[in-house]
């Protein structure tokens, strides 16, 4: 048996670990804005999947992989326009319609999937782009600068959301809507505008990491992304609505799992024990909802609709 | 009979962009719908198989009657049938000799307290934590699937197949746990009749018990609830827990009642509950989440989802085709204006005062 605490196995946990979260990242950073707006998105996993098959089938097809990256977020924003008349216009229930578009998603995924392409092949992805002189630390530039250049785009879009919510007047309008949806509305902000804008990023996003789970992955199957969208959103809870914050959860999502990758590689773990390890995120989610619950508030109009006449 | 546009609308709008879809592959959707309403509906032997997949949706689909109406979302039906698989099969390992007549009601009961534990869990949460029971029912359904892929890769595996095949099961149960067989040459077994009186029992106890009526008025207005006296936070976790139960029961009977009378997955939660905690929903709101209407509704979608493989067969297209049409229909449902106000009621507006706007009532 071979010892886990070695560099070898710490490169390999950080690195992987920052990769991993890339999907979760993506699609919490998303759901951030748009539950900073009052409009609490299920259907993220739904959404993911559509984009991961979309950006799968556009590259197998045309064999460009920037080209899936669009294809990938242009799904999740068509999905975040039927998000939008559904809950902003029609005004109907977040929640259950978000199950709605996730089994949407789901069925509709793994029928074209079927139909389509049939049996798994795998795409070509972007490869690592090594960060010019960074990257030759020994070790840490294995760790940090050895990355697909999606996951540098990822995590340069943690300070970008963190600006456009707190520095800018479409951030505050934002906040706004999400905790007095109607002082807003009599301030002259349009919280339909506001809701309809948040809920394109957050699903164009959530399309995005749909796309990168698959790029990365190199593969498409039936619910390939196994309720990476449900945690995601349980992330935007854990990073108390903080573009920073989802950005810590994701990474130790991502850590986690790699290290119950890393033990079962090293023969430490068995693979019925790597499943209680696997346990562990969604416990300590649980454990976090419960202290962020008690320290700090969700936005005060989350999952209610507005309903000007009233 | 009004009442009744809302969702059949729903299906025929939702069919109709399916046709649209079958079009758009190939296939006459006359043919393709023919051959799922065929294979669904066309025999007895087909009704009777539809009965036994509908079981599990209506069960769910009860439990999510039960927690929606006292305004609780429950998206862990998948984690709580999966908790009931557990705690039932334990029981037949451990008294495996308790004659037929004991061990099948054991079997069910442990169902029940499987289900009813992990429904607790997040009612507890978020009647005392302030906790929303949307992300602590997800992140337990994560946790059961993986306890369940612990426990059937080791310690209640099948020994065959720890040296053999390793597919995550355990051994053959106990032939004192199997649930008996209905008379007639069909699959049907009692656990349709548990399930059909379990909606009998949701429905006395919504609306002809004092407990039910607290559920009702908590879903309608916490505030108000709590004006009248009642307590909000035991209410809540008394929802939870009932919902919990309903969907545990369907775990076990999904055992009990397989054809390998064994408990089975293929390391994912829907490789066991077919995505029942899931659609469950569906036939909730379908049935106006009134535990009567969810039997009819529950057997229209257990016909779509089990008549989905005689059209795979027939025109080559995929079941998933029903999975996405389910996703649409809930879509539908929640966007019309009469559900809305229906389901609203009980969801939408009975949600504020928001969990943070008053410290002690958090509901």
């Amino acid at each position: 048996m071979t010892d886990f605490f070695t560099m070898a196995s710490l490169v390999f946990v950080v690195g992987s670990g920052i990769r991993l979260a890339t999907p979760f990242l993506l699609a919490g950073l998303g759901e951030t804005i748009g539950q900073r707006s009052g409009v609490l998105n299920l259907g993220v996993d739904g959404v993911m999947l559509l984009g991961a098959f979309g950006a799968y089938w556009t590259i197998l097809e045309t064999g460009r992989p920037v080209a899936g990256v669009f294809v990938g977020l242009g799904v999740g924003l068509v999905m975040g326009v039927v998000y939008g008349v559904v809950t902003v216009t029609l005004r109907a229930e977040q929640g259950v319609s978000g199950i709605g578009i996730f089994l949407f998603g789901l069925g509709m995924s793994d029928l074209l999937f079927q139909k389509k392409v049939g049996t798994p092949l795998p795409i070509r992805g972007f490869g690592e782009w090594h960060v010019p002189v960074l990257s030759r630390i020994p070790k840490f530039g294995e760790m940090f600068f050895q990355h697909s250049v999606l996951v540098y785009l990822a995590f340069l879009l943690v300070p970008l959301v963190a600006f456009l919510l707190n520095r800018t007047t479409f951030g505050l309008n934002v906040r706004a809507v999400g905790e007095n949806p109607a002082a807003a509305d009599s301030l002259g902000v349009s919280v339909a505008r506001v809701r309809y804008t948040t809920i394109l990023l957050a699903n164009g996003l959530a399309g995005l990491a749909g796309a990168v789970l698959a790029i990365e992955l190199g593969i498409f199957q039936q619910n390939l992304t196994n309720g990476q969208g449900f945690i995601a959103i349980a992330l935007v809870y854990f990073g108390a609505w903080r573009p920073v914050g989802v950005m810590g959860g994701a990474l130790l999502f991502g850590m986690v799992s790699a290290t119950v990758l890393q033990w079962k590689t090293l023969g430490l773990v068995s693979g019925a024990t790597s499943s209680l390890t696997a346990m562990a995120p969604a416990v300590l989610t649980i454990v976090a909802l419960v202290v962020i619950s008690r320290t700090v508030g969700q936005p005060a109009a989350l999952t209610r609709p507005f309903d000007r006449g009233r | 009979m009004a009442g009744l546009l809302v969702p059949i609308g729903a299906v025929v709008a939702a069919f109709l962009v399916g046709g649209v879809m079958l079009l758009v592959l190939g296939v006459n959707p006359i043919r393709g719908y023919g051959a799922l309403l065929d294979g669904a509906f066309g025999d007895v032997d087909a009704l009777a198989d539809t009965a036994i997949k509908s079981m599990p949706l209506l069960l769910v689909g009860i439990g999510i009657c039960i927690a929606f109406r006292a305004s609780v979302i429950n998206i862990g039906g998948e984690g709580q049938m999966i908790a009931g698989a557990i705690v039932s099969t334990l029981v037949a390992l451990a008294v495996p000799d308790v004659p037929r007549l004991f061990l099948v009601p054991l079997v069910l009961l442990g169902g029940l307290v499987g289900g009813a534990i992990w429904g607790a869990i997040p009612g507890a949460l978020k009647a005392y934590s302030g906790v929303n029971e949307i992300l602590s029912t997800i992140m337990l359904n994560i946790v059961a699937v993986q306890l369940m892929n612990f426990l059937l890769r080791d310690l209640i595996m099948d020994p065959y197949e720890k040296d053999g095949g390793r597919i995550p099961q355990t051994r053959r149960l106990s032939h004192n746990s199997d649930l008996p067989l209905l008379p007639g040459d069909t699959r049907l077994h009692i656990g349709v009749l548990v399930a059909l009186a379990m909606a009998v029992l949701a429905w006395g106890l919504l609306w002809r018990t004092s407990l039910g009526y607290r559920l009702r008025a908590v879903g309608h207005s916490p505030a108000a609830a709590r004006y009248a006296g009642m307590s909000v936070k035991r209410t809540i976790v008394a929802a939870l827990t009932l919902s919990g139960a309903m969907c545990g029961l369907a775990g076990a009977i999904l055992v009990f009642g397989s054809e390998s009378h064994r408990f089975v997955t293929d390391g994912s939660s829907v490789g066991f509950t077919g995505s029942a905690g899931f659609n469950g929903i569906v036939t909730a709101l379908f049935g106006g989440l009134h535990p009567l209407w969810t039997i009819p509704s529950s057997f229209f979608f257990g016909g779509l989802l089990f008549g989905a493989n005689a059209m795979q067969r027939a025109v080559q297209v995929p079941a998933a085709l029903i999975v996405a049409l389910n996703g649409l229909v809930v879509v539908f449902v929640v966007s019309s204006d009469r559900m809305r106000r229906a389901v609203g009621e009980n969801l939408g507006r009975g949600r504020d005062p928001a969990p943070h706007d008053d410290v002690e009532a958090q509901p």
